[in-house]
């Protein structure tokens, strides 16, 4: 049985890829179709898990529609940008990621040093 | 124990002003990054129990001769025992201010790492969705963007390495190791501790400007601590390629203006194309580490600026004749 961390994990893959929102049914039916160990997956357990999820601001539920229906509240690019902020020291919030490599120099500087390491490569 | 408060209270002032704007800009402190780190440390806290301790000693001193007797007779007349004087109204005031002060430093430590720990936790919980783990390598997460990326994120229950698919591909096998030991090294020698220490610091006396400046010192040190450890793996230039690399791909997608840069100051390229920023200068030219004799006077002085508040807050019977 997968953890409900690997759950969560597929369950976003799965809303990520999909061109439209998405019930409980069709996640469950699509974790059974992805892996052996899904196969027993109750729908209350997708449902717990997406509900994990929203409380987590990372999906939403379209109330309106019954069953409802589920999608991912921005996509997996936008994430990614999210979390290279945080690492790049350009979001507020600079200890949540401990020194980058590039800690402390700025991009001029390293214009001036790939002008430097070039000259000492063509000498 | 007038004089012992006087004493602290001078030695506040010079911890507070004058030794860190010297420090910063000491040159040495780029060939010694340990001992220059454990003097800033000594200097933060050197100061801080100075500053507590001289209006702590002070407020105390009609109560007794020195700190344990002026304690014992303070808790007499907080329990109500009428044979003891009452201290007089200005007295007061010094104490509650040391005790104010002493609880908003320590306040705004805890502040700072609870906000830090969220901050971390939801970092880690976007990227067990969005990263891989390394295929050959242990506690390293590979993310999948095209920019040269490598940083960590510590925690107590597990710190990992985080690379961009970018660095992989655009970084050769030699520069990765440079990196990877880079923050590996981070992560061994706990830095986000230092730097959560004085980021409190610079939060809990903003109006102190030279808490600021221990901060970025702090930062700078960090990353020439790191830099020797990397070099223990690869040769020098394979490091500065793996920087420049890293930091010139960064530059040209036009990533968000680097926040840090701006706010230190220092690291500013000149115009002329100059190299600034002392961790690459030292990287550039490199300079011989302070001798034995250079250490020690360092290592005395941290030690020292520990010991005489501490010593001072103890014994004042030492300066009470």
């Amino acid at each position: 049985m997968a953890s409900l961390g690997d759950l969560e994990r597929s369950v976003m893959d799965l809303l990520w890829d999909s061109a439209e929102p998405l019930t409980a049914n069709d996640l469950r039916d699509a974790l059974a179709a992805l892996g052996t160990d899904a196969k027993e997956l109750a729908v209350t357990t997708v449902l717990t898990v997406l509900a994990r999820l929203e409380k987590k601001g990372l999906v939403a539920r379209e109330r309106s529609t019954r069953p409802h229906r589920y999608t991912a509240s921005s996509s997996r690019e936008d994430h990614t940008v999210g979390l290279l902020n945080d690492a790049l020291g350009t979001a507020q919030d600079r200890e949540a990621v401990l020194a980058r490599f590039i800690g402390g120099i700025s991009a001029d500087e390293a214009v001036s040093l790939r002008a430097i390491l070039d000259s000492v490569k063509t000498v | 124990m007038l004089l012992t408060s006087y004493f602290l209270a001078a030695l506040a002032i010079v911890l507070a002003w004058p030794t860190p704007l010297a420090l910063s800009k000491a040159k040495w402190t780029a060939r010694a990054p340990v001992a220059a780190v454990l003097l800033w440390q000594a200097i933060a806290l050197g100061g801080g129990l100075s500053m507590i301790g001289s209006m702590l000693v002070w407020g105390l001193t009609p109560l007794g001769n020195d700190l344990i007797s002026a304690l014992h007779a303070g808790w007499l007349l907080v329990t109500g025992d009428t044979s003891v004087q009452y201290p007089g109204v200005v007295h007061l005031f010094a104490l509650s201010t040391a005790l104010l002060f002493a609880f908003h430093l320590v306040l705004t430590l805890v502040r700072a790492s609870w906000r830090t720990t969220l901050q971390r936790a939801r970092h880690r919980q976007l990227l067990r969705l969005l990263s891989n783990p390394s295929q050959t390598r242990p506690n390293t997460l590979v993310l999948d963007h095209d920019l040269p990326v490598a940083y960590c994120v510590p925690g107590f229950n597990g710190s990992v390495t985080v690379l961009s698919k970018g660095l992989l591909t655009q970084l050769s096998a030699e520069e990765q190791r440079a990196v990877i030991s880079h923050e590996n090294s981070h992560l061994d020698q706990r830095h986000d501790l230092l730097i959560l220490a004085f980021t409190a610091w610079n939060e809990a006396l903003p109006w102190l400007p030279t808490s600021r400046l221990a901060l970025d010192a702090v930062r700078q040190l960090i990353e020439m601590l790191a830099d020797d450890k990397a070099l223990e793996v690869v040769a020098r230039p394979v490091l500065l390629r793996a920087i420049v690399s890293v930091a010139s791909s960064i530059a040209s997608v036009g990533a968000p203006k680097n926040a840090s840069s701006a706010a230190t100051g220092e690291v500013v390229g000149m115009p002329g194309g100059e190299v600034s920023s002392r961790r690459l200068q030292r990287l550039l030219s490199p300079v011989a580490p302070l001798n034995r004799l250079q250490n020690f006077v360092v290592l005395s002085c941290t030690v020292l600026l520990l010991v005489c508040p501490t010593v001072l807050l103890i014994a004042p019977r030492l300066l009470s004749w």
